[in-house]
């Protein structure tokens, strides 16, 4: 059997088991493999590195359990390098399903910071509106979320004290997974309001977002499970994104084997047919 | 590497849910059926229960009931920066679309469709153009020459790139002759787009992977 008819006749679900295993076995006794941050990963830690301590900074956590896995680590390690900044945050959330889960995850690590709610950070919770809220915020935050995730009056908040609108940030930290989030973030605020920001998103979304960064419209950026691990590798970090990225970069280069053997299968059978 | 199974009932549903999605790999089965079927009718039951209290309740009526128990003055009497009994308006608008099932009265829903598709188009048609064109075109125009070899090359192919694959996309002449070699050349950078988007999406779809095995394994398993 010649290895394109046995490349063809490959029952799928051993292709399923060995994936299954090349992403186990590492999770279990991990490789460490090296990781080099690229040049928007280093782009969006530095931006967050230059705020002077003290800055306000708004995080839309655009999200919700479905994207765990890539923009978790990615929204810990960013609220634990801004409060290490001693950056003052506040939350909001455009994703309907994201919201509790957004607030637990922001109160796990303000709870590891020993910070204080409404005076370190806030969380103003779910609004919907989708791009609508985005340019409302522009007019008015606290008009736009009147209150809290937890339904206290967000403008009685001793951080949301002299908060306007956009322009009381210093920057804007969209952690997105799809829509509602940094492209519209780009559309409706960027251009509008001319505040920085930087973004993390999942893998698909990334390819779509980088020519926001060749024109400087988005100042840096985390590309999926792989940027947020580059960014904990900048952060001297160990955290879930970098142990999964040796499982990530075995299943990638058994993918790249099935799509070569795939063509080598292909233009053999091609041309061993009759023509 | 020892085990300490999770004590937390959630955790094992969710593991024996993921497990029953997961058996669907090897064949289609009722354990898979019934998972889908189930995570299908929660998460409808779920976001109409989410909608109602983080939208109508949230939005419209702690608003409304605000501004009409009569400690503001008369309802209507809106006073600067206080709107929210103007909400009357929006929620009529929302009633308006229901009428949708009565044939009779049905074009009143265009009344709310209009405005809905007035404030979208307008917001999004704005947006797109100052960060989508012109702030794209504005950086696409850049010096091929940059003083340095490397950001020159990068500038050149970015360029030719760019207009090769506009190129691609000029159907008011037949692909021949110099339009031709040009928009070949467009597809090959349209090619390298479509592999990094795929490399991408790769990333993403193991990404979920790894994170339902680490649940699986550390949540609950509990294996350290």
């Amino acid at each position: 059997m010649s290895l394109a008819t046995g490349f063809e006749r490959l029952d799928r679900r051993w292709i399923f088991l060995i994936t299954a295993l090349l992403v186990l076995v590492p999770l279990l006794w991990p490789l460490n493999l090296p990781l080099t941050p690229s040049v928007p990963v280093q782009d969006y830690h530095r931006t967050i590195e230059a705020l002077p301590p003290g800055s306000l900074v708004l995080v839309s956590c655009d999200f919700d359990p479905a994207s765990r896995p890539e923009l978790e680590p990615m929204a810990r390690s960013t609220l634990l390098h801004l409060f290490r900044r001693k950056c003052r945050v506040v939350v909001v959330c455009l994703f309907q399903g994201g919201a509790r889960f957004v607030d637990g995850l922001v109160e796990d690590v303000a709870r590891s910071r020993h910070l204080t709610y409404g005076v370190d950070y806030a969380n103003l919770g779910y609004k919907a509106g989708d791009e609508a809220v985005m340019v409302l915020m522009g007019q008015s935050v606290v008009n736009t979320f009147p209150r809290d995730q937890a339904g206290r009056d967000a403008a009685g908040l001793p951080i949301m004290r002299g908060v306007r609108n956009y322009s009381s940030f210093a920057l804007l930290v969209s952690l997105s997974a799809g829509y509602p989030g940094t492209k519209e973030y780009v559309q409706q605020v960027q251009g509008r309001f001319h505040i920085p920001i930087i973004a993390g998103v999942t893998a698909v979304t990334a390819p779509t977002l980088y020519p926001y960064l060749q024109t400087g419209q988005l100042q840096g950026l985390l590309g999926g499970m792989a940027g947020a691990a580059e960014y904990e590798d900048l952060r001297y970090e160990r955290g879930m994104a970098s142990r999964g990225m040796d499982a990530q970069s075995l299943a990638h280069v058994f993918i790249a084997l099935c799509i070569v053997l795939g063509n080598v299968a292909y233009w053999e059978n091609r041309r061993r047919a009759p023509r | 590497m020892t085990l300490h199974l999770s004590t937390d009932f959630g955790v094992w549903v969710a593991a024996a849910l993921t497990l029953c999605v997961f058996s669907f790999l090897y064949r289609d089965n009722p354990f898979y059926r019934f998972a889908e079927h189930l995570f299908v009718g929660v998460s409808a039951g779920y976001y109409i229960v989410l909608s109602f209290w983080t939208v109508i309740v949230a939005n419209l009526w702690d608003p409304l009931t605000a501004a009409f128990d009569g400690r503001h003055g008369a309802p209507l009497a809106v006073r600067l920066g206080d709107y929210r009994a103007l909400l009357v308006l929006p929620a009529l608008l929302g009633l308006l679309l229901f009428t949708r099932f009565v044939p009779r009265i049905g074009w009143l829903a265009r009344w709310s469709l209009a405005l809905i598709i007035g404030v979208y188009a307008g917001l999004k048609t704005t947006g797109f153009a100052q960060s989508d064109f012109v702030a794209q075109v504005h950086g696409s125009i850049q010096p091929l020459w940059t003083g340095h070899w490397g950001s020159s090359v990068s500038a050149v192919v970015f360029t030719v790139g760019v207009v090769s694959s506009l190129l691609f996309f000029y159907f008011s002449r037949e692909h021949r002759g110099a339009l031709g070699r040009a928009s070949r050349l467009g597809v090959f950078f349209l090619m390298v787009s479509f592999g990094a988007g795929y490399g991408y999406t790769v990333m993403s779809r193991i990404s979920l992977l790894i994170g339902r095995f680490q649940f699986l394994l550390f949540d609950w398993l509990g294996l350290r």
